[in-house]
């Protein structure tokens, strides 16, 4: 045990002394250096690592094909959070020194991280990108200038849900007496569409249920046996890892038909469906950005980074929604320092100039289309007062091997979203002694 | 040859009662806080303090209140975390709600409420003890964040249940760089730290210790079992408490109930197993090794991979992580199963005798 | 009445798939008096080493099955040579917190080893509702479910064999009785040992495929040892027969509370006190508050042996 004891301490030294000479990994000079706080372990290790494999496979291919962006070269680290509030953070303190530059834009993807980084990035200068989740109200640009949930945010999906549900029963008209339940996930993600809800039930005067579901929601059976005794016309699902394939696996348990089931962004990916099995077929989500591999963008990252085996994640996940979302992702990061830069200058952009970009950022149908993403994503136009873009999302539906669009590009209530957001939104500058301003440049 | 106690003779109780009898320890002691204190804010980037040592603390902290239950009292839990979430939503509160409050006040009132539930929660240890206890403890760590994000009013009805702490100023003084911040963090911990020791070693803290390896005769030489738990139970959660407080109002900013998860409660458990059961400086040992080893591994096996030119799958650092955790937890209860503060103790024995050992 | 009993019947056969996680747990403290919390991380183990070696190898499904039997077993014997072995005459909570440790390195080793993707995990059965009962009562069984209720009931059976009637089996009781009556009597303690953690890997083996099965094999998988945590207090540590009964208490307690106590307790709070909650999803918790109060009145469990520690 002597040895044993003397070795313990030689290892607890030379630990101590490594840590306390960690070196500030230098970025290659000259680049424009990204940072990426991500996860793809943990609960919802699989659903980050085909997010973060896209967003950085499309970074790899600006590189790889057209060496950089305006010459400027890219560079990234990706430090794991494991979905944890507290390593975020860490997360971020630690990206931010790594480069003169700061980390051009951070893509928290945790509603928690996102709470936890949103007075720090304001201070800080880094502009915050929420693509579909986050504070909605931060849509905002007046009072939350660093903050762009672009595409789309919760309240904007769950008014389109319904308008999808109302299409679905011939007209909003037909939802009158109808029943629908909302079963989420019972954290702060789950809670951020209750109000838009309430408010549209009242409106359209259908009869609202919502049942949550405790994390992380691998045992459903009393909710659906809930469900069951309802008998609701539709039933929405607002889950997230591991709780989405068991409402569908439970929903075939208890006979209730799929094709009456709608998934918001993050129920609607192809590990949900895939892990359910059969039980899947005929589910519908709302999505930012559809699925499949058609795409002049995905060839050329096959071709440019995957065939010279510089592609991070696993091939397998290619084309797949999260991995379409997260090269979606990396364009709208890369377009706004390409904005930017018609500004600024051909050179590496800083966090300032990049919220610039993002904030005169406008990418219509024409530039889909030479960026190579096509149909994949709507047009996105941002401003100053309009932090989110389009507010669009598309229907999908899983067809048993593959998510099928069956809806165009359309939004809900967009007024009564923008009325919520702006009233949350004043409420939050009171709170915060905020004057809302338009920043600038 | 240096730390050697030759010479230092007492001449009062007084004076061999002292928390630290040999006066090189005295010295060391005192120059650790003056690095602390001074030479620390000096030097460290703003990366270190916010990311590194703010953390460090706050974990300090709630090692030192687990570490009086498990360590001094005998008492196992896995609800450190959710003790910690009443601290920080309760500190929000006080500070919400009742205009014009100190925030130091708010964090104590925020600690104190921490302890009431924690007392209410160390109840069934009246009765049981051991992993049983550890099960019943499981039931505050699954029902406090479920009722604190049940109930909006915690949140004052935020949409989402998150909280977002409110700036810190004391007397005019705002506290708002991350020097500043770490220097509150510090004072108050290791002001806590101290009043720590002292309890330690005072009839509350014996009483602990007996309760801990015996209740059977603590009870027969006439110590109050019920009392001496329930106040254990109740400075612990009082110390989980402040370190949420301070979690909240600190660190992060803007917390969510559900951040204070079991995950977070194991971790706490970890420094307190590796650091050292029952033993002041092994709560701050065990805290620094498990806030810095992540950081750390991931440094290392990034470097380590690039140089030896081997494309690192994403996340296999996180799960080496793991595995590192998991392997040292295991070594450390095989080997030293009272942590790196024995060995911190053994290594200053052998300082002692250095350079004649015989 | 009938949705009482769909409700009654869902939680019964639920808390089955508890109960097949809590037998692991039973073996391993009945044996060597440690309770193991890495049998959740043992589940998840062996889930992703028997997906992971069909996807790699595409073996027939009972060679995988073997194989994987193999992979637990080595898995039960080096945990007991490397962890417990050492540990032997330490105090329960140490061993306790050991396990814990060993719960996150075998949960980080099984990611190391084949990734973290969530994987689908298929038996061939369809988790649909029986037809007869559905038609002819009206009320909602899933075959899934009954099957994995048969499978425990199985699993129970063979080790109830197995205790009773081998050789092996009665060494084993031996052990759990006195170990070192045992030892005097000449029974090899350290086999013993590692046989109890093999057929432990055996059964988490066959809880990881029902699971998997059910919820795909992911991390989440270790969540489930959690609540098999509660079931064991209800039950007692060392029956069996506690397990079962346990996991089927459990089960259909949190079930029926779920769907009638939030409702009361929001209108109640209406009634009185003029405040509006949704209360919904106690589940999370319910069994620990459940096995908290039993605590208190009732420490060994329904069939555990009246010898814990008690203050």
């Amino acid at each position: 045990m002597k040895t044993w004891k003397q070795a313990v301490i030689a290892v607890v030294a030379t630990i101590a002394g490594a840590a306390s000479a960690v070196p500030a990994l230098a970025q290659q000079a000259g680049t424009q250096f990204v940072g990426i706080t991500g996860y793809r372990v943990g609960p919802y290790g699989a659903n980050g690592a085909a997010f973060f494999g896209g967003f950085i496979d499309y970074l790899s291919l600006i590189n790889e094909r057209d060496g950089g962006v305006n010459g400027v070269r890219l560079s990234w680290e990706e430090c794991e959070t494991e979905y944890n509030v507290a390593k975020g953070v860490e997360c971020y303190e630690r990206l931010k020194t790594r480069s003169e530059t700061g980390p051009t834009a951070i893509h928290p993807m945790s509603t928690g991280i996102t709470y936890a980084l949103i007075d720090k990035a304001a201070a800080d200068k880094i502009p915050l990108i929420t693509l579909g989740y986050g504070r909605t109200d931060a849509t905002d640009g007046r009072v939350f200038p660093w903050v762009f949930p672009v595409q789309s945010n919760y309240w904007d999906a769950a008014t389109a849900i319904i308008k999808f549900i109302g299409d679905k029963e011939g007209g909003a008209a037909n939802l009158k007496g109808k029943k629908i339940v909302l079963l989420y996930h019972d954290s702060a993600y789950g809670k951020e569409p209750h109000p838009v809800l309430e408010a549209e039930a009242k409106k359209l005067g259908f009869e609202l249920r919502m049942i949550p579901v405790p994390h992380p929601g691998n045992e459903q059976q009393s909710q659906w046996l809930q469900i069951r005794q309802y008998q609701p016309n539709w039933v929405i699902l607002w889950g997230w890892g591991v709780m989405n394939a068991t409402a569908l696996q439970t929903a075939q348990k208890v006979g209730f038909p799929r094709d009456k089931m709608v998934g918001n962004w993050w129920a609607g990916s192809e590990i949900d469906t895939e892990v359910a099995g059969p039980a899947a077929t005929g589910y519908y989500a709302a999505s930012l950005n559809l699925a499949g591999k058609g795409y002049p963008v995905v060839k050329d990252i096959e071709q440019y980074v995957y065939k010279k085996g510089k592609g991070n994640g696993n091939p397998k996940l290619i084309g797949t929604v999260l991995w379409n979302r997260g090269v979606g992702a990396a364009m709208i990061t890369i377009e706004a320092v390409r904005k930017a830069q018609e500004k600024f200058g051909k050179k590496v952009m800083t966090g300032e100039q990049v919220r610039w970009g993002m904030e005169n950022l406008d990418i219509n149908a024409g530039r889909l289309k030479a960026l190579g993403f096509n149909t994949m994503l709507p047009p996105i136009k941002v401003s100053c007062s309009d932090h989110g873009g389009s507010g669009l999302v598309r229907f999908q539906q899983w067809t048993g091997t593959e998510w099928k669009a069956v809806s165009d590009w359309i939004s809900g209530d967009k007024q009564m979203v923008r009325k919520m957001i702006e009233d949350s939104a004043a409420k939050y500058a009171a709170e915060k002694g905020i004057k809302p301003e338009c920043m600038g440049g | 040859m240096l730390y050697r106690e030759s010479g230092q003779f007492k001449t009062t109780y007084a004076a061999d009662q002292q928390l630290f009898p040999i006066r090189q320890d005295r010295y060391a002691f005192f120059a650790l806080l003056a690095v602390s204190f001074v030479a620390i804010p000096l030097l460290a980037s703003d990366y270190w303090l916010t990311a590194i040592l703010i953390p460090f603390l706050v974990f300090a902290l709630a090692t030192l209140g687990l570490n009086i239950l498990t360590g001094y009292a005998g008492q196992l839990s896995l609800g450190t975390a959710a003790f910690m979430a009443v601290g920080a939503v309760a500190a929000y509160n006080f500070q919400l709600r009742i205009p014009g409050i100190p925030i130091l006040l708010s964090f104590v009132l925020g600690g104190l409420t921490a302890s009431l539930v924690g007392a209410l929660f160390g109840l069934p240890s009246l009765r049981i003890k051991g992993f049983y206890l550890a099960v019943a403890t499981l039931a505050a760590q699954f029902f406090i964040p479920w009722l604190l994000v049940k109930i909006s009013w915690f949140s004052n009805n935020s949409a989402s249940g998150v909280i977002t702490a409110q700036p810190i100023e004391i007397l005019g003084y705002a506290f708002d760089s991350p020097m500043r911040k770490y220097l509150l963090v510090l004072a108050i911990v290791a002001l806590m730290a101290l009043a720590a020791k002292n309890m330690a070693r005072s009839s509350i803290g014996r009483a602990w210790m007996a309760v801990r390896d015996m209740d059977v005769a603590a009870e027969v030489i006439g110590i109050r079992i019920t009392h001496t738990k329930l106040v254990a139970f109740a400075v612990s959660s009082f110390y989980c408490g402040m370190a949420g407080a301070l979690y909240a109002f600190a660190y992060l900013g803007s917390v969510e109930p559900d951040g204070f998860n079991l995950d977070l409660s194991f971790r706490i458990l970890f420094m307190v197993i590796i650091g050292g059961v029952g033993s002041i400086l092994g709560s701050f040992l065990g805290a620094a090794f498990i806030t810095l080893l992540p950081i750390l591994l991931e440094v290392l096996l990034t470097s380590g991979a690039a140089a030896l030119n081997l494309n690192l799958q994403p996340g296999v650092t996180s799960m080496a992580q793991l595995v590192v955790f998991g392997g040292l937890i295991i070594f450390f209860l095989i080997v030293e199963p009272r942590g790196l503060a024995r060995l911190w103790q053994i290594l200053k024995e052998k300082l002692r005798l250095w350079p004649f050992p015989h | 009445m009938q949705f009482f009993f769909e409700v009654l019947i869902g939680g019964l056969l639920a808390g089955v798939m508890y109960s097949l996680v809590a037998l692991g747990f039973v073996l391993i403290y009945k044996a060597s008096g440690v309770f193991n919390f890495a049998q959740g991380a043992m589940v998840f183990f062996a889930a992703l080493t028997f997906v992971g070696l069909q996807e790699k190898t595409g073996l027939p499904f009972w060679v995988v099955i073997a194989l994987t039997l193999a992979v637990m077993v080595l898995l039960g014997v080096l945990i007991e040579r490397i962890v417990l072995r050492p540990l032997v005459n330490q105090p329960q909570i140490a061993l306790f917190m050991a396990t814990i440790g060993l719960a996150f390195f075998i949960e980080g080793l099984a990611q190391l080893i084949w990734g973290t993707e969530v994987r689908r995990l298929d038996l061939g059965l369809q988790d649909e509702p029986i037809g007869v009962l559905m038609d002819r009562f009206g009320i909602l069984v899933s075959k899934f479910d009954l099957t994995a209720a048969l499978v425990a009931g199985l699993l129970v059976a063979v080790l109830a064999v197995f205790f009773n009637k081998t050789r092996i089996g009665r060494a084993l009781r031996a052990v759990a009785d006195d170990h070192q009556a045992a030892l005097a009597v000449g029974i090899p303690l350290k086999q013993i040992w590692a046989i109890v953690w093999s057929v432990a890997g055996f059964v988490a083996l066959v809880a990881g495929l029902l699971w998997g099965a059910r919820n795909g094999v992911q991390v989440s998988l270790t969540f489930v040892a959690l609540k098999a945590l509660p079931v064991l207090i209800l039950g007692g540590f060392e029956s069996i027969l506690g397990a079962i009964v346990g996991g089927l208490l459990i089960g259909a307690g949190e079930k029926l509370a779920e769907i009638y106590l939030p409702p009361l307790a929001s209108d109640f709070l209406l009634r009185h006190f003029d405040v509006s909650v949704n209360l919904a999803g106690i589940e999370g918790w319910f069994a620990y508050m459940l096995a908290l109060v039993f605590l208190l009145i009732r420490p060994e469990g329904l069939f555990g042996e009246k010898h814990i520690d008690r203050v």
